[in-house]
């Protein structure tokens, strides 16, 4: 038995570190030589035991011989040193059990770590590096994702949803929003036309909606005003597929009608809405456009989300805005009075009531938002592609 | 559309670069989506809506700058002096009245009008452009006079209400100077012939097509301007023989048509190196006409393009004149006779009352009359106060602006003038209440649960083949497209599995095995002759996928072999159809084999919710398989969200938790295979012991001792009271009664 309690004398910080760094050396010494289980008794009895056990002794020879001035820190001291004996008693049973194991040196350092050691059980330590076993979460789709975003945005503004059909008439696809026949603002629409259609009269006849447009129309007739609708929707162009267009898309349309909607409401619900989706720091920009059903019209262009507006990411220019520091998102403008005349008898009468709509392209801002940068990636279903939104 | 910069600032005399100008531009609608080149040669790349054919040339464009920066715009003008004369009132008033006459008569000859018109462009003043300038025209029911410099008959007033032209003889055809070609190959024009390379540059330069024909090969020296025979032949410019129809209006000689109206010019009257003798024609087509025989034809031209949008009616003389002046003085030539100019029917642009009210009410700004005024003035708007002090404008409309019909076009004007960012932004107020649609909770549940099993949201294109449209067929009608993209995207989908499986090919030949996806959408069919758009929701799910999602655990049939690997994935897949049907209110839901033929016979069913087929599911058929060349067996859902809509979403009623102890009892039976579980199912709840709370499988075995054709089955009964702990007794009778309905089904029970 090489290390006996010394009585202490001096109770300065000093003396004290002095004792416990002989005590600690005692302690780890011993600790090493523990091989089995008849050691390790011994081992545990020599520094443990209630009846002069080491423990036992710096209690008795440490702190109760302390001055009273002394005895607050010597009792931390102690503490300090029941808790190391404690673990390496725990760590050397460990240690014969699990051979691999490191032996800790005994410091007056308390790590969470060395406290748990001796919950390790007879299994030992696994590789908690290996990945995990993940049950598969579907991912949203992109589109669908900023759709629901967007429309919740207008939801929160006194929007409700609205929707009608796919397959749409030429009245309610052109005529209402006032396109006449053959005039060429339809050149404009690309339109997919259902086949054996020629018997009927031409505001009959169905075609692919190239807009969610129709659904205004739709709604006016359903419910009189004041209204706030956003529709979301498929629509149709003939466009071949290529890495920016798509014969199919999607469209977020909304229409507020009211006895006292002005321009400066479009501007400032648009604005709104744009600072919620893309965060309160974007900026929104109108300039004059042209659409048959709306007048004045505009397009609504947001500072880009992409840069900041700097036009510039790092020292590369920025591609989303062509380097404008602008993104081009929407078109928009005062429902056109031609648009009220045709539901003029549910209470639109242009005289009384005024309006706004605007419409967007969901895969457009989905593309922008999240860099993708061919659209018919939109619509192959590859899991490559739709894991990333997962 | 290209735009030289310095040429627009030919007309204008402008101080800002070229940036701001086309930023300035780009503010107030007159589009700059590019600039290319620098100096002399800069060029903008103009996008210019179909409402404002005004704007696609560079007075147009010089126009609207001298608007935004409040600048005098230059005339536009060819022989001032000794050929135009100023318009007055007085004649106007006789020309409109002389067209009325010549419109009952539904046809007007003329010609020879030496004082004929002054339609220059005089935009400094601002009675320009109103029914009060009007260019006057003689003209006459006879046929040409004598000294006419080229007849010409109108057949069709009301196609052609305008129609002028000039004659030049003997002028030499060469290549034209060096300002035009260049000018015209900024525009990425190529350069041709001083003749037409001048209608190419005044219609760059003010907008007005116009047309040269070699006026010694026009037959019988005459035009007459008349609805095409019915098969009629003329060869275009672009050495197209086209068949003409009634419905097409063209300019013809003597004998035969030479032009196109409004599209484009015969081949056969062309100018040539040999050309000596020039007819110049710039008329005013109605733009529904030259729309009609341009889509008819498939000729898309810069004329087309701009007389379908309307072009300015009281240009045709200018442009005349000024394609005149360029082959004079590059050619040389001689000018014969005036200009000649038949107006059957003058346009209607009658003054349009704005009301200061009305600018108020639609764009929210407190714009004053003074703004107003100036807005409109500096666009070439006559602007006249009209009743009580401010509040009324009597606005005059200019000639070139056929988009301005109505009060909201003013306003428009007025709010793009004044700068669409000036105006406050508002939020209105609202009374209303925000609505959902009546499935959108059922939808938002369906989708989650999709997720939540794992399989990722897909959207697919909407088209099918014809072929895919037969194989998926529900049995109603399908709508096609009359001008598909292809024969793979010519028919509205009826169905999504066509595109679901042509999703998991896609992965399976990428490599990507384990491949969950799933679908919401819409179908399209006719029903009794009306088009229905039904939802559908379609899940998807590759053999590896399928397989991966087995729980260990839950595996029932141990046996060996194909069979019960099919059995246990298949109930894998079923178990996700199961837990989307379950989120539905219903009583009873239980399946059958009747499904589509695209499906594997007998690894497929249908769901029945309460009497109704909600969903058809499983393993799809071999052929399909190896026609789509899969790499793999799959799996498909269809489910019909109509029927789902129509029961709603399960609410939820708590149940109270049992207090006493259940008790779990084992049932080990040998069935014949053609007894199914739900049979043995049916046959023990029917006991109607109210304490049987579960009865489930837990174990089937094929194979070993179990002769073919039969299989074990363990069998599990969960018992419990909501009165008390159960006595062995009772345990013992009700087990007794279980093993006697297995026994009844012909179940053996195994000791």
């Amino acid at each position: 038995m090489a290390y006996t309690i010394s009585k202490l004398t001096d109770y300065s910080a000093a003396a004290l570190e002095r004792a416990s760094a002989e005590l600690f050396s005692a302690l780890g010494d011993e600790a090493s030589t523990v091989k089995n289980e008849g050691d390790w008794k011994i081992f545990r009895d020599r520094w443990m035991a209630r009846k002069n056990g080491v423990l036992t002794q710096i209690n008795d020879l440490w702190l109760k011989a302390a001055p009273k001035e002394a005895k607050r820190e010597v009792g931390l001291r102690v503490n300090l040193i029941k808790e190391q004996v404690e673990q390496q008693v725990a760590d050397a049973k460990v240690r014969y059990q699990i051979p691999e194991l490191p032996i800790s040196s005994a410091t007056s350092e308390i790590s969470e770590t060395n406290l748990r050691r001796d919950a390790i059980g007879k299994a030992g330590i696994i590789d908690i590096t290996l990945p995990g076993i993940r049950r598969p979460i579907g991912a949203e789709h992109p589109v669908v994702k900023t759709t629901n975003e967007m429309v919740r945005v207008f939801q929160r503004l006194g929007y409700s949803v609205a929707e009608g059909p796919v397959v749409e008439t030429d009245y309610y696809n052109f005529e209402s929003l006032n396109f006449p026949p053959n005039h060429p603002a339809r050149d404009t629409q690309d339109t997919l036309f259902i086949a054996g259609q020629q018997a009927k009269p031409q505001r009959e006849r169905l075609l692919l909606r190239t807009h969610t447009s129709p659904v205004q129309i739709r709604t006016m007739e359903k419910m009189r005003p004041p209204l706030r609708i956003v529709i979301p929707g498929t629509v149709h162009r003939n466009d071949p597929l290529d890495a920016s267009h798509s014969p199919m898309f999607h469209q977020i349309e909304g229409l507020a009608v009211d006895t006292n909607i002005t321009f400066g409401d479009l501007k400032g619900t648009l604005d709104h809405a744009m600072k919620e989706f893309f965060g309160s720091s974007v900026k929104t920009s109108f300039r004059p456009s042209f659409f048959p059903f709306t007048e004045p019209s505009a397009e609504m262009f947001v500072s880009c989300f992409i840069c900041g507006g700097s036009g510039r990411r790092g020292t590369d220019p920025c591609r989303p805005c062509k380097q404008t520091g602008w993104i081009e998102i929407l078109g928009c403008g005062m429902v056109d009075p031609n648009v009220f005349e045709f539901v003029k008898d549910n209470g639109y009468d242009p005289r009384k009531v005024s309006g706004f709509a605007f419409g967007m392209g969901a895969d457009r801002i989905a593309l922008l938002k999240y860099g993708v940068d061919d659209i018919q990636l939109f619509f192959q279903g590859d899991v490559r592609f739709l894991r990333q939104w997962a | 559309m290209k735009i030289s910069s310095s040429w627009v600032r030919e007309f204008v005399d402008l101080s800002v670069d070229d940036r701001r100008l086309a930023e300035d531009l780009t503010a107030v609608g007159i589009a700059v989506e590019g600039i290319s080149g620098s100096g002399a040669d800069t060029v903008f790349e103009m996008e210019i809506g179909t409402n404002r054919p005004d704007a696609m040339n560079h007075y147009g464009v010089a126009r609207e700058a001298a608007a935004i920066y409040d600048l005098p715009l230059k005339e536009l003008s060819a022989f001032s002096c000794q050929l135009s004369a100023k318009a007055s009132g007085a004649k106007a008033q006789s020309s409109v009245k002389a067209s009325n006459a010549a419109q009952k008569r539904r046809s007007s000859t003329g010609g020879g009008a030496k004082k004929a018109s002054a339609a220059k462009a005089d935009s400094s003043s601002a009675s320009r452009g109103a029914a009060g300038s009007r260019a006057p025209s003689k003209q006459s029911s006879q046929r040409a006079s004598e000294d006419a410099a080229f007849p010409i008959t109108v057949e069709e007033p009301e196609l052609c209400p305008r129609f002028s032209a000039r004659v030049i003889r003997g002028t030499t055809i060469k290549p034209s100077p060096e300002k035009i070609a260049h000018r015209l190959q900024l525009l990425d024009q190529r350069p041709i012939s001083n003749a037409v390379d001048a209608t190419n540059y005044v219609l760059w330069e003010m907008g007005k097509p116009t047309h040269v024909f070699d006026m010694d090969l026009l037959e019988g020296g005459r035009l007459i301007i008349r609805r095409a025979k019915d098969g009629e032949k003329l060869k275009t410019l672009d050495g197209v023989e086209r068949t003409l129809s009634s419905e097409d209006l063209v300019v013809a000689d003597a004998k035969r048509p030479v032009g196109l109206a409004g599209v484009m010019g015969g081949f056969d009257t062309m100018i040539t190196d040999k050309t000596k003798n020039v007819l110049i024609e710039s008329a005013w087509w109605d733009p529904g006409t030259v729309r009609k025989t341009s889509r008819r034809h498939g000729i898309h031209t810069d004329a087309s393009h701009r007389f379908e949008r309307g072009a300015d009616f009281e240009s045709t003389v200018l442009s005349c004149d000024l394609v005149a002046k360029l082959i004079l003085e590059s050619g040389g030539g001689e000018l014969v006779g005036g200009a000649i100019d038949v107006v059957s029917r003058q346009m209607d642009q009658a003054p349009i009352v704005l009301r200061l009210s009305e600018v108020h009410r639609i764009l929210g700004s407190k714009l004053t009359t003074g703004e107003i005024f100036r807005i409109l003035k500096k666009l070439g708007f006559g602007v006249i106060p009209e009743g009580q002090a401010d509040a009324k404008f009597r606005v005059q409309i200019p000639s070139w602006r056929l988009d301005v019909e109505r009060e909201i076009d003013l306003i428009e004007e007025i709010a793009r003038l004044h700068g669409y960012d000036k105006f406050e932004n508002t939020l209105p107020a609202y009374r209303g209440a925000v609505v959902e649609l009546p499935h959108a909770a059922a939808d938002a549940t369906l989708r989650e649960r999709a997720l939540a099993l794992g399989y990722n949201e897909a959207v697919s294109l909407t088209f099918i083949s014809h072929a895919a449209a037969e194989s998926f067929s529900s049995g109603a009608a399908v709508l096609e497209v009359e001008n598909p993209l292809s024969e793979e995207a010519s028919v509205m989908r009826t169905s999504l599995a066509p595109g679901m499986l042509d999703m998991l090919a896609r992965n399976l030949n990428r490599d990507a095995e384990d491949v969950r996806l799933f679908e919401m959408g819409r179908v399209y069919e006719m029903r009794g002759g009306e088009r229905v758009e039904p939802a559908r929701l379609c899940l998807g799910a590759t053999l590896t996928a399928v397989k991966n999602a087995l729980p260990a655990g839950a595996v029932l049939d141990v046996s060996k072999g194909e069979h019960a690997a099919a059995a246990e994935t298949f109930r894998s897949f079923k178990g996700d159809v199961e837990n989307l049907l379950a989120a539905f209110a219903h009583n009873q839901l239980s399946f059958d084999r009747e499904t589509a033929e695209y499906f594997h016979p007998g690894r497929s069913a249908r769901a029945i919710m309460d009497g109704a087929a909600v969903a058809q599911f499983g393993q799809i058929a071999d052929d399909v398989k190896s026609e789509r060349k899969l790499r793999q067996d799959v799996f498909l859902a269809e489910i019909d969200l109509e029927q789902l809509h129509r029961r709603g979403l399960r609410q939820v009623r708590f149940a109270p938790l049992g207090k006493y102890p259940a008790v779990e009892r084992d049932f080990s039976f040998v069935f014949s295979d053609d007894m199914g579980f739900e049979a043995m199912r049916r046959a023990v709840m029917g006991l109607g012991i109210p304490e049987l709370s579960e009865f489930k499988a837990v174990e089937i075995f094929r194979g070993g001792a179990i002769p073919t054709g039969k299989y074990s089955i363990l069998l599990r009964a969960r018992l419990q009271s909501d009165e008390g702990t159960l006595r062995d007794e009772q345990i013992a009778a009700w087990s007794g009664q279980i093993v006697k309905a297995l026994q009844e089904l012909g179940g053996v029970q195994r000791v």
